[in-house]
């Protein structure tokens, strides 16, 4: 008989070749996870290349997942189990492991061959260099092919089902129902039923293992979380952000215009909406980035809600048309996923080094909104409000997303759609002027005196005919003019009317109001930095945080905020840009700038860590 | 022109005026194409507001301005990205795209090419004047090897392109030649662009009479127009001055019409299927300009981009309620509930 433990929390890696179905396995160990009504937090790490060769550590894949029975806010610093599927898996993984931490091993792929492609001289299961930890050797492909006799499928067929075995073996580990991930393997299967049946009988088969086999005298359990009512599903970034999108054609009332081009780790939102047809979204795939962004602007000249999608490369070449968007003062909603750069830099990595050229990498004075995500489920909110700003101010606005939680998941409260915030917009369709023969006339320019937004007279109009260009415009007519005092008036109106974007205040979370030092992020830092604030507070320090979704323009209570504090400290994986526009726009502020770079999210210890440190020290 | 409304309004050509003040070169071949294009507007039997011109950047581009449609003057190379996006979402637009030699075969060569493999539903006018008007004369991608310019004093050394051979390269479905000087060629040449469903790319030799001025004058000077000319007309022999075109090889070639059989003569026919045809004959002048087809050189039917998308689009959207749709779609797959 097993022994049952209870844990509050764990976190769990799925870790092997790229061919081994590790996304897939750890997809639906989440999936039953989340049934079980745990909190969780996941983050998938996988190479750029497409087949890295097997067996090698470029070539590894993993997946990890943190779960518990509280709300928790990041996929976890350091696993505590890591299922590694081949000799390049343990190694890749290991100094992430938590000390003494459960390992896993498919003991079928520690071969001379296998252990020597990674650069180990001994097998690391028998040298004793693993005593530190509660190693489970278990030979997961041939006790697959093994339980896979009986089948009408391939010997290869067969061992391909191992991860199937595993994620059987680790669901018996933590308790986990199965039943969900059957009948998905019998829809995924669904033209080869022979080898769906085989993928559940090797899920049943780790199951069972787990259960018979001596070797795991110790299951656990981890009961639900407390979440607030309401119905929930597991949600990526890009998946929300692509749904967010689709409720804003929903909310306006408007056809959605998707132009993009393929880049990682954006192509997920055009793969995603290009399934949204029903719902009125053309999705364009352009000849590149320029032509994406151009063929969005074109459309919302035409009437759409114009977006194009991608990731820093991408932008850096949308730049132009942007330009012409702020110019022209047309909607645009305009995405960044964010990826390690400059260049080509680590496409599959995330990083937020690009909220600098979001504010001002454009020519001229061209400013624009700027928003950013905290979360996966926030994705879907901030899309909606990205419209919302777009379509008030006809303005291009940016989303900063980034690698983080774009592929990161999480538990999202479904929202009510009655909800859904009233996007609808008025055309121009009248004239709204009179000349001095006392004729009625379209003056394109002629702003509305609250947002300063244009009216939006689409072709097709009767009456409203006119040009708009690049060139810069007399307010009002909106003809060509060269007139200095017009340009003056001109660039000046339109920072006024990015400054005067309505946004909510920024939020401070400061319980015991005696706080010195406030932790400000922004984007993706979100979880970590909540995590790191919880922990510090359980050990009684005072600590305030806010944390900004709206960078252009800042909420109005900025200034406010941040002057209620001695220090600042703006954790980024950046340089410090957040930290150049706060010394910027409120010079008088201590700002404290926390600084990464490795393409990987913050951990909640580091940061702890860092925060206690400036507190420390005054 | 599908799905544009035909209302057959009484429209001249001083209805397409607009109210700006035309600011081209004295004696710019842009001039006679913008009379030309207003004369030939209210032949499409559209209200003005069911036309819109974009444009990208150089002195052909300044187009839109100047037309009482609505228009967009863009940036450098892009409109017929631009076009392409209100093309598929605007079927009940007469959608044109103006653009020039440096705009469209340059810095835009990318979005050309890919708008006319899809036969987006555009209307492409290319005034091509062999230099850089706009910024003052350098060489651009269709001027002569050996031109001077300011950013080639000892002559340029690049290949030109030939405008019409690209597109149909590109695999453009309609390609036709005009001049700026011949008003009703121009007429003519425009109503078979307009008549056509897909991407009709016209490309229009047009003077520059201040950085390339005579770049086509052989084939205006009454002396060598008419050796130099040749008039496609669908249905008939090839034929001009006192040469005829044949088969030859691969392709096509001039020959004297004395030493040619009358069976041998190639009967012109826009509409072959067989994209080579249209390039032999696209072939047949150089830079030199020695026998200059003008008229259609390619008129084929073959679905559109911008249909096709938006049949997509209609079929999957027809009878959708979005709002519940969206609330099915978010509650499809593994979802839990918490009491």
């Amino acid at each position: 008989m097993n022994t049952v433990r209870q844990l509050d929390r764990v976190v769990i890696r799925f870790a092997g070749d790229s061919g081994d179905g590790m996304q897939l396995t750890g997809d639906r160990f989440t999936a039953e996870t989340a049934k079980l009504g745990n909190d969780l937090s996941t983050l998938p790490n996988y190479p750029a290349e497409i087949r890295a060769p097997a067996g090698t550590l470029p070539g590894v894949s993993s997946f990890q997942i943190h779960f518990a029975d509280t709300d928790i806010l990041t996929p976890g610093d350091q696993p505590e189990v890591l299922i590694a599927m081949n000799p390049a898996a343990l190694k890749a993984n290991l100094r992430d492991l938590k000390p003494g931490g459960t390992i896993v091993v498919n003991t079928d792929e520690f071969t001379k061959r296998n252990l020597t492609k990674v650069g180990y001289d001994d097998n690391p299961l028998e040298d004793g260099s693993l005593d530190d930890y509660q190693l489970h050797p278990v030979a997961l492909a041939s006790l697959t092919i093994a339980a896979l006799a009986d089948f009408d499928i391939s010997k290869k067929d067969a061992e391909r089902s191992k991860n199937m075995f595993a994620l059987g073996l680790v669901s018996w580990m933590y308790s986990r129902p199965t039943e969900a991930t059957e009948e998905f393997l019998r829809g995924k299967f669904k033209s080869k039923p022979a080898i769906a049946e085989a993928n559940i009988a090797a899920l049943k088969a780790g199951w069972n293992y787990g259960e018979t086999a001596e070797a795991f005298a110790v299951r656990f359990e981890i009961p639900p979380a407390k979440l607030a009512a309401g119905t929930y599903r597991n949600i990526t970034g890009n998946t929300a952000l692509a749904w967010g999108i689709t409720a804003s054609g929903v909310a306006s009332g408007l056809p959605v215009f998707l132009g993009a081009y393929p880049i990682t780790p954006a192509s997920d939102i055009l793969h995603e909406l290009s399934k949204h047809k029903r719902f009125g979204v053309t999705t364009v795939q352009a000849e590149d980035e320029i032509a994406a962004a151009g063929a969005a602007l074109g459309a919302s000249w035409g009437g759409a809600l114009g977006v194009t999608t991608s990731s820093g490369p991408g932008i850096a070449l949308k730049s132009e048309t942007i330009s012409l968007a702020v110019s022209l003062e047309l909607p645009l909603v305009v995405v960044d996923v964010q990826r390690a750069g400059p260049s080509t830099g680590m496409p599959t990595k995330t990083e937020q080094a690009d909220l600098v050229m979001a504010m001002f990498g454009r020519h001229g004075e061209a400013p624009i909104a700027v928003l950013a995500p905290q979360s996966p489920s926030d994705c879907f909110d901030i899309m909606l409000e990205a419209a919302r700003i777009a379509l008030t101010y006809r303005t291009p606005v940016m989303v900063l997303s980034d690698g983080y939680i774009a592929n990161g998941a999480e538990p999202w409260k479904l929202p009510e759609l009655a909800d859904l915030p009233d996007l609808s917009v008025e055309f121009a369709t009248e004239p709204n002027a009179v000349d001095a023969k006392g004729e009625e006339i379209f003056l394109p320019f002629q702003r509305d005196p609250e947002t300063l937004a244009r009216p939006w007279a689409v072709p097709g109009t009767p009456g409203l005919q006119h040009r708009i260009g690049g060139i810069e415009k007399a307010d009002g007519t909106g003809d060509i003019s060269y007139d200095p005092v017009n340009h003056d008036h001109m660039v000046r109106t339109r920072a006024a009317k990015i400054a005067g974007v309505k946004v909510p205040d920024l939020e401070v979370d400061d319980p015991t109001g005696d706080a010195k030092v406030l932790v400000l992020g922004w984007g993706s830092t979100w979880g970590p930095i909540g995590a790191a604030v919880r922990a510090l507070r359980e050990k009684g320090v005072s600590i305030a945080r806010a944390h900004l979704r709206y960078l252009n323009p800042m909420p109005r209570n900025t200034g406010h905020v941040l002057e209620q504090y001695d220090k600042v400290v703006v954790p980024e994986m950046n340089l410090g840009q957040l930290a150049l526009l706060l010394r910027g726009n409120f010079p008088g502020t201590d700002v404290v700038g926390y600084n990464k770079v490795r393409g990987l999210p913050f951990t909640s210890n580091e940061l702890t860590d860092a925060l206690e440190e400036v507190i420390k020290n005054g | 022109m599908a799905d544009v409304k035909l209302d057959a309004p009484k429209l001249k050509a001083k209805d397409f005026k607009s109210s700006q003040e035309v600011r081209w070169c004295p004696g710019c071949g842009d001039y006679a194409i913008l009379a030309a294009v207003q004369s030939f507007l209210p032949e499409l039997g559209l209200e003005r507001e069911n036309i819109a011109f974009v444009s990208g950047i150089g002195c052909s581009s300044r187009f839109p301005y100047y037309l009482n449609t609505y228009g967009i003057h863009s940036i450098h190379g892009r409109a017929p990205a631009i076009a392409t996006g209100l093309a598929v979402s605007r079927p009940d637009l007469s959608v044109w795209v103006v653009t020039g030699d440096g705009d469209a075969l340059s810095i835009g060569g990318n979005h050309l090419i890919h708008a006319l493999r899809r036969n987006v539903n555009l209307k492409i006018l290319l005034f091509n004047n062999r230099i850089y008007g706009l910024t003052k004369g350098q060489y651009s991608p269709t001027s002569a090897p050996g031109t001077l310019t300011k950013s080639s004093p000892l002559g340029s050394i690049d290949a030109p392109f030939n405008p019409l051979s690209l597109a149909l390269g590109s695999e453009a479905t309609f390609v036709a030649r005009t001049l700026d000087s011949d008003r009703a060629h121009l007429h003519e040449v425009l109503r078979a662009a307009a008549e056509h469903e897909g991407s009709a790319f016209v490309e229009i030799y047009q003077n520059c009479p201040i950085f390339n001025d005579g770049a086509f004058e052989v084939l205006k000077n009454p002396e060598t127009r008419d050796e130099s000319i040749i008039r496609l007309q669908d249905g008939q022999p090839i034929r001009f001055g006192d040469k005829v075109v044949v088969q030859s090889g691969y392709g096509l070639q001039v020959k004297d019409a004395a030493e040619v059989d009358e069976s041998e003569v190639v009967v012109h026919k826009a509409d072959v299927d067989d994209p080579a045809y249209a390039f032999a004959l696209s072939r047949l002048s150089g830079v030199a300009l020695d026998h200059t087809p003008i008229g259609v050189f390619r008129n084929v039917k073959r679905p559109t981009y911008d249909q096709g998308v938006r049949s997509q689009v209609d079929e999957a959207a027809a009878g959708v309620d979005r709002k519940e749709a969206l609330d099915r779609l978010l509650h499809a797959g593994d979802t839990w509930t918490v009491l």
